[in-house]
């Protein structure tokens, strides 16, 4: 139960977190500016005396109001009893940096903000490579980022090959997953994007993984939908049409793209670098799974709604132009794409597989995938943070006082009567990494996620 | 024995069928396995097959690590022996085809297998499914329905079992002529009784009708069974082929009944495919699975092609149609096919399944197989091959029963009252020969073995096993609430069987086990109550009386008891050994998940820079590719 000060260097002092009286001293006598909560009761005391746990704990404060930046902190928090290697930055705190980015990343020590900025100035839409994970084994990273503007006249950017060798450290290696095929990374020189050259960033090693994304993925949906509705009752058909949707085809690579990543920090001990071209849609797909994968504390409840309010929501996945549009319609929108609706089917997919090690329960992802289309609550409203208002009063615009109104899903999920129809019963604690099978035979096709399509009862147990 | 040449090979490898990994071990031949046992020291683990589960040898060309052997069983397992050297190879080949089907029936494992068990619990075991009291369960003979004794001599048919029902207006020469209007003399008897609505699940197999034929006194026979239910004015006679193959038999004399003949009857086809359709399906479907490295596309396409899961739907189909008029409609059905023992048996067991909430029990189950299966003749020696025989007989109908009964379980989790580990221990016996329930083709053919004298009952031995078998999520109250079921049979209710036809496959199957750990949650539990019954009775013994903890234990008995004095008051070494176990576990569950295994990085690239195998590994991979260039 003690306060830990972010210290790079000076004094370290203990302090306890219930007297307040104490901190508020060492505030300022120290002129300490930046103050991060981090310290939570055993759970065994907080069961016995739950009103304390409250007032301590801060997941309970935090993560549900959709308008904290608890990811972002909390994971720098655990990061400064790891390494000094990492910083948190405030450079684009009034979203001038980066419109999608929120006002708090983590980069490297030793980059220094202006670095960032230009850096951000050769990423498209400004989104320059942040740390995404800490693999705390090994000290390897996840980071993501959106492709770099090469363009036809292979521009460079010396800051940005320098940010990315601050995050190598000492090693030699790094790896680049592009989840673009090589040939259409290539064609997307010609519109000014691109990837990275090897020439220029010498350290690292580039890898190619096509993951369908935008309108391809959306069309997939809606055959996969029409499959299900097919009224033939023949078995040739409907297996040929959920072929044809080729939805289970894009499970199976995302699984298998974020397996290559784990793998490549796990077991190859190097640090790498995921990106598409926006760097908001499958980029985001790859390192979250890639962290569910890796790191047991996303596979509890609380860590798993952190993952997603960091990593989908935080990260600027474009919600409301993703999913403006009920999936199972048949409206063709520019932006509609089901990457989030993917992104839990994996999820499930790797529950099946590893039905003991994650903590949440189906009905979760069920909820989820229904709640990101029509909600009650706010936490999937907007397409980034800069959209979110931070506070009441200072913004003018409707839609953005809607938004203060609203109500966040993980505060109502977490309350405990809520909370029991979402837990594994059969959870415990698995500390390894869970490699998923990506054999066509170890998927299946989620009937939640069609349950409200499919007229025939979804399997209830299991 | 004399078959055996060489019965020890050293520095055999295993490959996996799917990963690149391989284990080196010894390779043993004796009478009744090929044995192979990993030369690892730490957790040498053992591979035992069954001869008689053989069902293909191969031996693949010469490669420079040696001479590959390649093993498919009929429980799905493909094992791939690289043997060092060739002669050893050859001999292992050549013993096994000599072994894995014997000439005759005494050289069946079952005749030499021997469990220590005494005679009269060997005796025991035969006697555990009693059929005469399963028609009386269901309530035969009641007063339409009574047991003939025309086929006491397996005169009339010698693939039917002694005792019969059959109507009560049917006389001898009514049954005696009908039977010769039969195919095989398989004459209409009674399946199943629907007490409820006193309608019956008849079963028979084609009639010899050709294209003008009639017979009366089978359609008297006919007449009887319709008239014994009076709840319906018509009967269904359900022919489960398809249309067009019934009408080529009629060419061969035989064909179906004709509406003008038979007063009352309403007559369907429900076209399931033939014996030899469904080895082929099966034989494609193997096909598909087995590729290394399938794509999502592939492995649709080859489902959708191989035609697997439309044969399972046709199968469940035919029994929900059953069901449906039996339960919903009152009428009577007859069911038939070309010889009435694998199509009919398939669908009257399943509309049985369907109807009577006691086969959906370990028992039950085990009565229905007796049943439909065992008594009425469906030729399992001849289907499963167990003999050195026609291949052109072999065919997975009895597999294509448990998979629908398993499509069913995944449909209705909480209705029964056995696992799928049950159906798979089932399908993997009536493959071994291991006990004499399966043996042979009919009753006449099982009674001329003495198998009851010789051999041991596959029953007693499930039933022993009992508690791995159970279904942790069954509600024996649910049959109360749904005494019939009514599954889907749209496509997608029906699901790959990936624990059947991969069950030997590791890095297939889901990484951790519900089953396995809802079974050792309840398996702890028991030992944890009963550590602390026996330590309430110390203390009583001491006068010291723990009235609280006693009631909370008796309260909740689901939930682990974890009560602090017993963890405290327990001996030390219960503690660390309760802790290993779960250290154990923990490895168990989890070490089938390794990255290498998965493969994520197939596609593209260098993949040696990458995944780092072992040296033993690399050579293995390029031996494995040049023997398929």
């Amino acid at each position: 139960m003690a306060a830990t000060m972010e210290a790079v260097s000076g004094p370290f002092i203990y302090a306890d977190v219930l007297d307040y009286k104490n901190l508020q001293e060492l505030v300022i006598n120290n002129r300490i500016t930046w103050l991060v909560h981090y310290s939570a009761l055993l759970s065994a005391i907080g069961e016995a005396n739950v009103a304390l746990a409250r007032r301590v704990n801060i997941t309970d404060l935090c993560i549900q109001r959709p308008r904290t930046i608890y990811g972002v902190s909390k994971v720098h928090a655990e990061l400064i009893g790891e390494t000094d290697r990492w910083r948190l930055s405030c450079v684009n705190k009034d979203f001038s940096v980066c419109p999608t980015y929120p006002t708090a990343v983590i980069v490297p020590r030793s980059i220094e903000d202006e670095t960032l900025k230009k850096a951000a100035k050769f990423r498209q839409g400004g989104r320059f490579p942040v740390l995404s994970y800490y693999h705390r084994n090994n000290g390897m990273v996840i980071m993501r980022s959106s492709q770099p503007l090469v363009g036809a006249h292979r521009r460079r950017c010396k800051e940005d090959e320098l940010l990315l060798q601050a995050v190598l450290g000492g090693s030699d290696l790094g790896y680049i997953v592009d989840t673009r095929s090589a040939q259409l990374a290539k064609q997307a020189t010609l519109i000014g994007g691109g990837s990275e050259s090897k020439s220029y960033y010498i350290n690292w090693k580039r890898l190619h993984r096509n993951l369908e994304r935008g309108k391809v993925l959306q069309e997939s949906l809606i055959k996969l939908v029409e499959a299900c509705n097919d009224q033939s009752n023949n078995m040739d058909r409907w297996l040929s049409k959920l072929e044809n949707s080729k939805w289970l085809s894009h499970v199976n690579s995302a699984l298998i793209t974020a397996g290559l990543v784990a793998e490549c920090v796990e077991r190859e001990g190097r640090s790498v670098l995921v990106h598409g071209s926006e760097g908001t849609d499958t980029t985001l797909l790859v390192t979250s799974l890639a962290r569910l994968i890796l790191d047991p504390e996303c596979r509890t409840i609380s860590g798993f709604q952190a993952l997603i309010d960091r990593e989908w929501i935080q990260a600027g996945h474009p919600f409301q132009l993703r999913s403006a549009h009920s999936a199972f319609s048949h409206a063709r929108l520019r932006h509609e794409a089901p990457v989030f609706l993917l992104f839990l089917d994996c999820c499930w997919q790797l529950s099946r597989q590893f039905p003991l090690s994650l903590q949440f329960s189906e009905a979760l992802l069920t909820r989820l995938s229904q709640e990101v289309y029509a909600s009650n609550f706010g936490t999937f409203l907007c397409n980034n943070d800069k959209e979110r208002p931070r506070r009441k009063g200072t913004q003018t615009s409707t839609r953005k006082s809607h938004f203060l109104k609203t109500n966040s899903l993980w505060a109502w999920i977490n309350r405990p009567c809520e909370l029991g129809r979402y837990t594994n019963p059969l959870y415990e604690c698995n500390s390894l990494a869970i490699w998923p099978s990506v054999n066509p035979q170890s998927l299946q096709l989620w009937q939640g996620m069609l349950s409200v399509c499919l007229n025939g009862k979804p399997c209830t147990v299991w | 024995m004399e078959h055996i040449t060489t019965p020890k090979v050293e520095q055999v490898k295993l490959l996996d069928r799917f990963s690149s990994r391989a284990t080196a071990g010894t390779l043993y031949l004796t009478a009744t396995h090929l044995l192979f046992i990993e030369s690892n020291t730490a957790a040498s683990e053992e591979t035992w097959i069954l001869h008689h589960h053989i069902a293909v040898v191969e031996k693949l060309s010469l490669t420079t690590s040696g001479c590959p052997l390649v093993i498919h069983c009929r429980n799905f397992r493909v094992v791939h022996f690289v043997i060092p050297r060739e002669r050893d190879c050859h001999d292992i080949y050549s013993s096994l085809l000599l072994l894995r089907r014997p000439a005759s029936y005494d050289d069946l494992y079952a005749f030499s297998y021997n469990p220590k068990q005494s005679e009269q619990q060997r005796a025991g075991g035969w006697q555990l499914i009693d059929l005469a009291s399963e028609y009386e369960r269901m309530g035969v003979p009641c007063d339409h329905w009574q047991l003939t004794d025309v086929n006491r001599n397996y005169k009339v048919c010698d693939t039917y079992p002694r005792d019969l029902f059959v109507p009560v207006s049917a006389s001898k020469p009514i049954i005696v002529g009908s039977s010769k209007f039969r195919s095989k003399g398989r004459f209409p008897v009674l399946s199943y009784f629907y007490q409820e609505k006193k309608a019956a699940v008849c079963r028979c197999s084609q009639p010899l009708s050709g294209f003008s034929a009639r017979c009366l006194e089978d359609e008297h026979m006919l007449q009887a069974i319709s008239k014994a239910n009076h709840n319906s004015r018509f009967m269904y006679v359900m022919d489960t082929r398809p249309k067009l193959n019934a009408l080529a038999n009629r060419a061969a004399g035989k064909g179906y009944e004709n509406e003008d003949n038979y007063s009352n009857i309403r007559f369907q086809f429900v076209g399931i495919e033939n014996i030899h359709v469904m080895r082929a399906s099966l034989q494609k479907l193997l096909e598909v699975i087995g590729t290394k490295s399938l794509s999502m596309t592939d492995y649709f396409s080859g489902l959708e092609s191989s035609g697997w899961l439309r044969h399972i739907k046709a199968v469940l189909d035919a029994a929900v149609i059953l069901a449906k008029a039996v339960t919903v409609e009152g009428a009577s059905v007859l069911v038939h096919c070309s010889d009435g023992w694998d199509r009919t048996a398939q669908v009257c067991s399943l509309g049985a399944l369907l109807m009577d909430p006691f086969y959906r029990t370990i028992k039950g189950l085990m009565v229905l197989i007796e049943k439909d299966w065992i008594s009425f003749g469906h030729k399992f020696a001849d289907r499963c091959d167990q003999l050195d025989g026609d291949p052109k007989e072999v065919s997975p109908v009895f597999t294509q029963f448990l998979e629908c009964v398993w499509q069913l379980t995944e449909q209705f989790p909480q209705a029964f009252q056995y696992n799928e580990w049950f159906l798979i221990q089932i399908h993997e016996h009536v493959h071994s020969c291991q006990f004499g329930n399966f043996l042979g083709n009919c009753q006449r053919e099982r009674e001329e073995l003495r198998l009851k004298d010789k051999t041991y009952s596959l029953w007693q031995f499930l039933l022993n096993d009992q508690e791995n078998y159970v279904n942790p999520v069954y509600q024996p109250g649910f049959s109360e609430t749904h005494p019939v079921l009514e599954p889907s049979t749209l496509p997608f209710s029906f699901k790959f069987w990936r624990n059947m036809y991969h069950q030997f496959d590791r890095s297939m199957h889901p990484r951790q086990s519900v089953l396995k750990q809802v079974l050792s949650l309840k398996a702890s539990n028991r030992d944890l109550e009963k550590a602390a019954r026996a330590l309430e009775a110390k203390l009583q013994k001491q006068g010291v009386f723990l009235s609280i903890a006693v009631d909370s234990k008796s309260k909740d008995p689901v939930h682990p008891v974890r009560p602090k004095s017993l963890i405290l008051s327990a001996p030390l070494n219960c503690k660390e050994d309760e802790q290993k176990l779960s250290v154990c576990d923990r490895v168990r569950t989890v070490e089938g998940s390794s990255s290498a295994e998965n493969g994520y990085n197939e596609e593209e690239e260098e993949p040696a820079s990458f995944t780092k195998p072992e040296p033993t590994l690399v050579s293995l991979e390029r031996g494995v590719a040049r023997m398929t260039c």
